[in-house]
């Protein structure tokens, strides 16, 4: 009898735990196709001939990539990333730790290397696992998750919550950092921001050159 | 041809760049406590130590650890993996054992980095690995156990 018990305990068990890494799994990954081409040029807003709304014009479409779950994902309001288009806490739990590199025994590096990894397990949802050589979170006062994009933005101008960065180094790091970049290159089963880095980066040009103004 | 140090021996492997180190490790160098759970990172069964913290072997091709230190629990030594030895056995904490080399690989490296952790150290650390048979309730109270032999 005692057996029979520990037996149904254990079929339950695993039944329950099975359902658990079923259910997370699979939302782990989007079904969406990529949109490549729908990041408008920074040249399609030179027609706007009031300095302050082409320079807010070309913010909200930056915004298209900065508000996409692939950014936002990384830039949680909590200590837990995101995952997926659907934008849900990251499978298998972790928080961000010091510096944004996870907890001890269960930092990113655990799974995330220096390049998106096929994966070798039968999983109908994750094809690979993302990578990229500075894996890690943004600090929390670079957090992006449910805010405006009016808030992201004056966010973004603020040295105090932007890394002490200069409107050229904001420039430089949307244009030309390899982390930012992974967005548009996220491995096979995630749909890209949309447009190119390039791209995105002449939009926070133009957007700094117009004097950098913000949607209200 | 890819080389590496695996429990403190120089190996190397000529084949795939991009066999995932848990086949190098279980099928050529026949070194199978690692185990083979759901290949896409979501179990912790087949965690190894890599160059000093915790990795999951399904997802990383072995042309990455060229030049890397792999410790697996075949080969893992120190005062923390002594101590984790004995409390696991002390309190008999695995039920069928499949996921447990895993687990003790996270709690060895948990245990290097955080001497005496709280519970939320242990959650933390401790979040990837699966054990089926629900053992985690054991699975805490050794790492504590631990915690307690490491301090004497
Ligand atoms: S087998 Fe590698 S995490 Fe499951
Ligand atoms: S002891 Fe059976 S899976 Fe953990």
């Amino acid at each position: 009898m005692r057996r029979n018990i520990a037996f149904i305990s254990i079929a339950l068990c695993l039944a329950v735990n099975a359902a658990v890494v079923a259910t997370n799994i699979s939302f782990a990954q989007d079904k969406s196709v990529p949109e490549k081409d729908s990041l408008k040029p920074a040249s399609a807003f030179q027609s706007i001939s009031d300095e302050k709304q082409r320079s807010v014009a070309l913010f909200e479409e930056a915004g298209k990539v900065i508000q996409h779950p692939r950014c936002v994902n990384c830039h949680p309001v909590g200590d837990r990333p995101l995952q997926d288009i659907a934008m849900h806490p990251h499978q298998p739990p972790v928080s961000r730790g010091e510096a944004g590199m996870g907890l001890p025994g269960m930092t990113c590096n655990t799974c995330h290397g220096a390049e998106n990894v096929k994966v070798v397990g039968q999983a109908e949802t994750i094809k690979s696992i993302p990578g990229n050589p500075n894996w890690h979170l943004a600090p929390i006062e670079m957090a992006w998750e449910g805010k405006t994009l009016s808030y992201i933005c004056k966010q973004i101008k603020d040295p105090q919550r932007n890394g002490g960065k200069s409107l050229d180094g904001i420039i430089e790091h949307m244009a030309h950092d390899d982390l930012v970049g992974w967005g548009w290159s996220p491995g096979e089963g995630r749909e890209p921001v949309p447009g190119t880095q390039k791209a995105f980066g002449e939009l926070i040009q133009a957007w700094i050159q117009s004097g950098a103004a913000c949607p209200s | 041809m890819v080389t590496f140090k695996l429990n403190g021996q120089e190996r190397s492997f000529d084949g795939d760049p991009e066999t995932p180190l848990l086949w190098v490790l279980r099928d050529f160098e026949k070194l199978t406590g690692t185990k083979y759970g759901c290949g896409i990172a979501q179990c912790g069964a087949c965690t190894v130590h890599m160059d000093g913290t915790t990795r999951r072997s399904c997802i990383t091709p072995v042309s990455t650890v060229d030049g890397s230190e792999i410790v697996t629990i075949e080969g893992v030594t120190g005062k923390e993996a002594d101590a984790v030895r004995k409390a696991w056995v002390a309190i008999d904490v695995p039920q069928c054992g499949y996921c447990q080399s895993g687990q003790i690989m996270s709690a060895v490296s948990l245990l290097q980095m955080t001497p005496k952790p709280t519970d939320a150290d242990i959650d933390g650390a401790m979040a990837g690995n699966i054990c089926r048979c629900a053992t985690y309730h054991r699975i805490r109270q050794a790492i504590h156990d631990a915690a307690d032999i490491l301090e004497g």
